[in-house]
């Protein structure tokens, strides 16, 4: 059972929210509620103040994170929801790294390894020195391989944050959604749009 | 850059105001009944509480105003305030205190959610101070109920109240209608404030309830109607929710394309519209299951495609072209593929859709269902209504109804078997006539729900249907009966079985009756220890004479009647089938 169906892959779903209490529980019961394990969640401001933005990752075919994006867009505090996989956006993770300062010293090999790796030290004490990283998975997995023989301490990764290559930004669609009447540009559906060339005569 | 800026003004602005005016500092339990009376509320379903009680403090002098209903069990409120929404098409409202308060409205918060009823539901909760403390009678209900709810909020300052409730009302009826909760500190219900004055919601910048209608769509969907042999139109609650329901009859009317229904759709046109053909789904008509799987367009309309209303998904239509209309767009394309999505309010897109297709009769197909029509009266119905044996079934009760009423009451039946006969076989003449808990299943909806129809619809005949297992889990709400005086009839459909469970286990469990012998009290005299007149009926020659009496009871009135133990419901989808595979027995 190692091999996955072909058609489930990653998804980088972006929504832009309001920043309201409770929002992130509305949010996150949508995955568990079908029982999708959330593999990278994370919330920070936007381009436009007072807005936010969820960056969750989840590995599903697309019809299921079609749905689920159609379902979060559906919360009331949420303006807009799209998913994107890995290759229509520009992700990175970061990572710390914490190993013994005096292997570090003695061996000439591990600065070579870190040096390869982008690591860069952020604090260099007597008894330890923390790593950073930063980069795609494998990139970050592959240090902790590199570290792992001199005695890696501690390790953590942050969550996926990601930027859509073809997104222009929210600026203009919140503008249309603070009109009463909003144009159709922001009355669009992606999903709908899209059938478009389902039915022809 | 608040998140509702057009409501913040007058917030913003009252303290500017406030010199000029003096405004009198206001509790933010007045100025939440002040948010009610602005809304049009004039009926509150509730029970208090300890972290409620400022709001009632407040409620005493608003008496005449808002009148007070006061339930026997927060559930039986809450059900009672979406009876009131069902047969009146407004924003039910109720009062709950905190903890245990809160906790008995989440069953029905999540029919409201499922069922798309419009609630606001208002709770006490302990002072802000204290939250996070297990103080008592503290529950965390916003994340209890936010699974079940459109919307939910806790307040923990008297200043967010007239934007909160402004909000809560304008998304418990907008779009897709549903229950909002609103959870109110007892500081903030105590606190005083500049209240300048409460100015309801029209619109937030994060939700859009309804789009704007795309003409394309609905031109794809005539031509494929227009050139349609075989189509057959299924319609849902969402006609009535549109308040749609003449465009919708316009639009059947002229397409003349028969026509079936789902349980929460059934009142949206009159049962006896030649163009009716029935009921979808599990326990639906014969025809139009059959006949799901042999048109060629099949157009749904505000309903949501159930699995008791497909049966087996993957044997479901898969010769048809899907034309759906629905306000929502995520349930376009959730479980079945949509060849058209006409995504919008169904009172904006059915005149348009009426406009462009062509005037037809669709007499051969529409011959078809007529003969399962005949087959399914033969097998089932006939016996049903006007049976020959000895002992009454439910059908029979119905048929009589039927008869005194003229189709005008309002049925509002609870869940199991005698809410598949009732809503077979009741006639219906108008809309919001038909009341019960469809998604959600859920017993002891009935008598409460009628109770708080009754008060929606004050001029109209209510008359509550229920099982004998449903009616043991809200009697307690006679109590409501018994003091507000309330005038609903009640019918105890009486097979000394939990009777849906039971027909499965006759069915499929090879008859193992496990825990459906459900025992009953003396029913009247129940009623009589609560003043509330009844009668038992067992007897053919006397079930007509006991329904007049009923009906023309002056008040209330429980009648019981005792029907065949061991009748099943057919016809029936069983589990797993395809709606091509229902059974006649």
């Amino acid at each position: 059972m190692n091999q996955k169906p072909i058609d489930r892959q990653e998804y980088n779903i972006t929504a832009y929210t309001e920043n309201q209490i409770g929002l992130l529980n509305r949010i996150a019961i949508i995955f568990s509620r079908r029982k999708i394990n959330i593999e990278s969640l994370n919330t920070s401001p936007s381009e436009i103040e007072g807005i936010h933005r969820f960056n969750i990752v989840i590995e599903e075919t697309e019809e299921v994170v079609r749905k689920i994006a159609g379902q979060i867009e559906k919360q009331v505090e949420v303006l807009k929801v799209y998913y994107n996989t890995n290759e229509d956006v520009i992700w990175q993770e970061m990572a710390l790294y914490k190993v013994p300062t005096d292997v570090i010293a003695e061996k000439a090999l591990v600065e070579r390894l870190l040096r390869e790796n982008g690591a860069r030290a952020v604090v260099i004490r007597k008894d330890y020195t923390v790593f950073e990283t930063t980069g795609h998975r494998e990139e970050t997995d592959n240090l902790i391989k590199v570290l792992q023989p001199y005695g890696l301490i501690e390790f953590v990764r942050s969550a996926r944050i990601a930027i859509i290559k073809d997104s222009e930004g929210f600026n203009k669609k919140l503008r249309e959604f603070e009109q009463r009447e909003p144009g159709s540009e922001v009355v669009e559906n992606e999903y709908l749009n899209n059938r478009e060339k389902v039915f022809t005569m | 850059m608040s998140t509702n800026q057009p409501l913040a003004q007058p917030v913003a602005s009252a303290a500017v105001a406030t010199a000029a005016l003096e405004t009198t500092p206001t509790s933010g339990a007045v100025a939440t009944l002040e948010a009610l009376l602005t809304e049009g509320v004039d009926t509150i379903f509730g029970y208090p509480g300890g972290a409620i009680i400022p709001i009632y403090d407040a409620l005493y002098d608003y008496r005449e105003q808002l009148h007070h209903v006061l339930v026997r069990h927060e559930q039986g409120g809450i059900h009672a305030a979406q009876g009131y929404a069902r047969s009146s098409g407004r924003v039910g409202v109720v009062f709950a205190t905190s903890g245990p308060g809160a906790t008995n409205l989440v069953t029905g918060l999540a029919d409201a959610q499922i069922d798309s009823t419009p609630l606001v539901c208002i709770t006490g909760q302990v002072f802000a101070s204290l939250l996070g403390t297990d103080a008592f009678q503290e529950t965390d209900i916003i994340n209890i109920t936010t699974p079940v709810t459109k919307w939910n909020y806790q307040v923990t300052d008297a200043t967010e109240i007239p934007e909160v409730l402004a909000k809560a009302f304008y998304i418990a009826r907008s779009g897709r209608p549903g229950p909002v909760l609103i959870d109110i500190t007892k500081n903030a219900q105590i606190q005083k404030f500049d209240f300048a004055g409460y100015t309801p919601c029209q619109h937030i910048r994060s939700y859009r309830p309804k789009p704007i209608v795309r003409n394309e769509y609905v031109e794809q969907a005539a031509a494929l109607i227009n050139q349609a042999k075989k189509p057959f139109i299924i319609w849902g609650q969402g006609v009535m929710l549109g308040g749609a329901e003449q465009e919708f009859k316009t639009f059947v009317e002229k397409s003349g394309i028969p026509a079936a229904w789902t349980i929460l759709g059934v009142d949206a046109l009159p049962t006896d519209h030649p163009l009716n053909v029935g009921m979808l789904g599990m326990h639906g008509n014969y025809g139009p299951n059959v006949l799901t799987n042999e048109c060629d367009v099949l157009i749904a309309i505000g309903m949501r495609f159930d699995d008791r209303v497909t049966g087996r998904l993957d044997k479901y239509a898969k010769q048809a072209q899907i034309i759906h209309l629905d306000i929502d767009p995520t349930e376009i394309g959730k479980n079945v593929p949509t060849a058209v999505p006409v995504w919008g309010d169904c009172k904006e897109t059915l005149p348009l859709l009426t406009a462009l297709v062509e005037e037809k009769q669709h007499t051969a197909w529409r011959q078809h269902f007529d003969e399962f029509r005949d087959k399914e009266v033969e097998a089932v119905i006939q016996n049903e209504l006007f049976p020959t044996s000895e002992e009454l079934t439910m059908g029979e009760v119905i048929q009589q109804l039927n008869e005194l009423t003229g189709g005008d009451a309002i049925v509002v039946t609870d869940v199991g078997q005698h809410q598949m006969v009732a809503c077979r076989y009741t006639k219906f003449n108008r809309s919001r006539s038909n009341i019960t808990s469809g998604g959600l299943g859920t017993m002891g909806f009935s008598l409460p729900a009628a109770i708080g129809a009754k008060f929606g619809a004050p001029d109209r005949t209510v008359v509550a249907i229920i099982g004998d297992g449903g009616v043991q889990m809200t009697i307690q709400e006679l109590g409501t009966i018994m003091q507000t005086g309330v005038n609903v009839k009640i019918i105890i459909l009486n097979n000394q079985f939990l009777g849906m469970v039971r027909q499965w286990q006759e069915l499929f469990n090879d008859r193992r009756y496990s825990f459906v012998d459900i025992a009953s009290p003396d029913y009247v005299q129940v009623a009589k220890g609560y003043h509330i007149e009844g009668q038992r009926v067992s007897e053919r020659a006397n079930l007509r004479d006991a329904l007049c009496t009923m009906l023309d009871q002056d008040g209330s009135y429980l009648l019981e009647v005792m029907v065949t133990k061991e009748n099943n419901i057919f016809p029936m989808v069983p589990q797993g089938c395809s709606v091509a595979e229902i059974r006649l027995k």
